[in-house]
């Protein structure tokens, strides 16, 4: 196999990774709309989940349920990290979108702009 | 094989990212974002994560989606097209992309098993996890016993956000200003400024 | 509201089987992928599907919003109390192995429980959530 194509193979996680996380970031930055700015921000998170989960990937390896047959497991604590983070991740996400909806109803627009624009609301 | 199917799938998932980014119709926006969670699960498959597969697939392509359509009836369903240029944006987001992908250079390469992730604490919880509290998914007893602190944070946050969404959302309903009411306040910040 | 007659009857035909799904990967997730954050979601999951196709008031009747406020907060007291429990029985604060004669068993029990806990505050964070965002459409 040519080194470029094992580099590309060892590494096309990361790249994917920071891809997805730039995606998030520039959505984040560029976008006025405030649902596609929390939009933006779900991308970041879950470029960070992949971030956590590929380098505990082994390959050849099977999920960290022990069992007599099998010997080599992939490393259990990102699962468990990101597990977590996931939920917490829509309940924060949730409270984002309440925000939204709430400026909403406040301001009749949801285009950050646009909010600049009218000034304070009453 | 394993590694094929994990770029194969990477791959569409950043297909479509790009899909997101560019549409306009939020309502697309939300499905898009539900299929790239269930790519995002198949992935985690792929990566043998199979707990955290099974809670993106229901979490990420179901209750998100469900309230992300919800927030869209109670708000806009299109995106209006953004007058100043996004270069300023792309700028940042290539110089940051650039700085993490030079730091990508001195990572482990993706698979390998020697690496210091994987040689730490990870190989005492796959030994130990039977002995120590016959769960054979070593997922379940890290999640709940060895770090049993850190997911009784995590379920505090739930409650908390949960808490914040009830508080914004089961209030007094305000009405939406008439366009007297906005061009009144629209003057009032002209003449603050 | 009128709704498709299939949407309706197959909504009422998978309901229980995702509610027996959902206490199988809250019970089974010692031995296989699972466990009280997914269980949570998929209960939730059922609600919410109940509440899209039959209305929010014939949701409402089955879970009323007040018991949703209260369970809540009592996953969460659950968790801390099986906390409080081990740091009685002379162990650490969430140290499981005092909770039964020996600690294997102690660990197992613990981690049982502490998942029910997560189950409850998880399943109803979730209804809440959406039942507030349902509420504020009227």
């Amino acid at each position: 196999m040519s080194p470029a194509i094992e580099t590309l193979i060892t590494s096309y996680n990361y790249w994917i990774t920071i891809f997805l996380m730039v995606a998030g970031l520039y959505t984040v930055i560029a976008k006025d709309n405030m649902i596609k700015k929390l939009v933006g921000l779900s991308l970041f998170q879950t470029s960070v989940y992949l971030l956590y989960l590929s380098p505990g990937k082994i390959l050849g390896g099977t999920a960290p349920i022990i069992d007599p047959a099998l010997k080599v497991y992939s490393n259990p604590l990102p699962h468990v990290l990101i597990l977590t983070a996931i939920v917490v991740g829509v309940a924060t996400i949730a409270l984002g979108l309440a925000l939204v909806v709430r400026i909403n109803e406040e301001y009749g627009t949801i285009e950050e702009d646009e909010i600049f624009e009218t000034g304070t609301g009453k | 094989m394993e590694a094929l199917i994990n770029m194969v799938l990477l791959t569409l998932m950043a297909v479509i990212t790009v899909g997101i980014i560019r549409m306009k119709s939020l309502f697309g926006v939300v499905i898009l974002g539900g299929i790239y969670s269930f790519l995002m699960a198949s992935v985690m498959i792929v990566l043998d994560a199979v707990d955290v597969a099974m809670t993106e697939a229901s979490v990420g392509a179901g209750v998100s989606t469900v309230l992300m359509l919800a927030a869209l009836y109670l708000t806009k369903h299109e995106e209006t097209p953004s007058l100043h240029s996004p270069a300023v944006a792309l700028l940042l987001a290539a110089v940051v992309g650039a700085a993490l992908i030079y730091g990508t250079i001195d990572l482990p390469p993706f698979g390998s098993a020697d690496t210091p992730v994987n040689t730490h604490v990870a190989p005492r919880y796959l030994e130990k996890s039977i002995p120590e509290t016959s769960v054979p998914n070593v997922v379940t007893s890290v999640l709940g016993s060895y770090r049993g602190f850190d997911t009784f944070g995590e379920v505090t946050v739930i409650f908390t956000a949960g808490l914040g969404v009830l508080l914004l959302l089961r209030g007094r309903r305000k009405r939406i200003h008439s366009d007297v009411e906005t061009a009144a306040i629209a003057a009032d910040a002209r003449d603050a400024a | 509201m009128k709704l498709d007659l299939i949407l309706r009857v197959t909504t009422k035909i998978i309901l229980p089987f995702m509610l027996l799904f959902a206490l199988y990967v809250q019970f089974h997730g010692d031995y296989g992928p699972g466990g009280g954050f997914q269980a949570g979601v998929i209960a939730a999951g059922m609600i919410i599907l109940y509440a899209l196709v039959f209305g929010l008031r014939a949701a409402q009747r089955v879970v009323p919003m007040s018991l949703v406020q209260r369970l809540i907060p009592l996953g969460v007291l659950i968790y801390a109390g099986v906390g409080i429990v081990a740091m009685m029985k002379g162990g650490e604060f969430l140290n499981y192995s005092v909770l039964a004669q020996n600690s294997v068993k102690g660990q197992h029990e613990g981690i049982l429980l502490i998942e029910l806990g997560v189950l409850v505050t998880v399943a109803s964070t979730m209804v809440g959530i959406f039942y507030a965002f349902v509420e504020r459409g009227r």
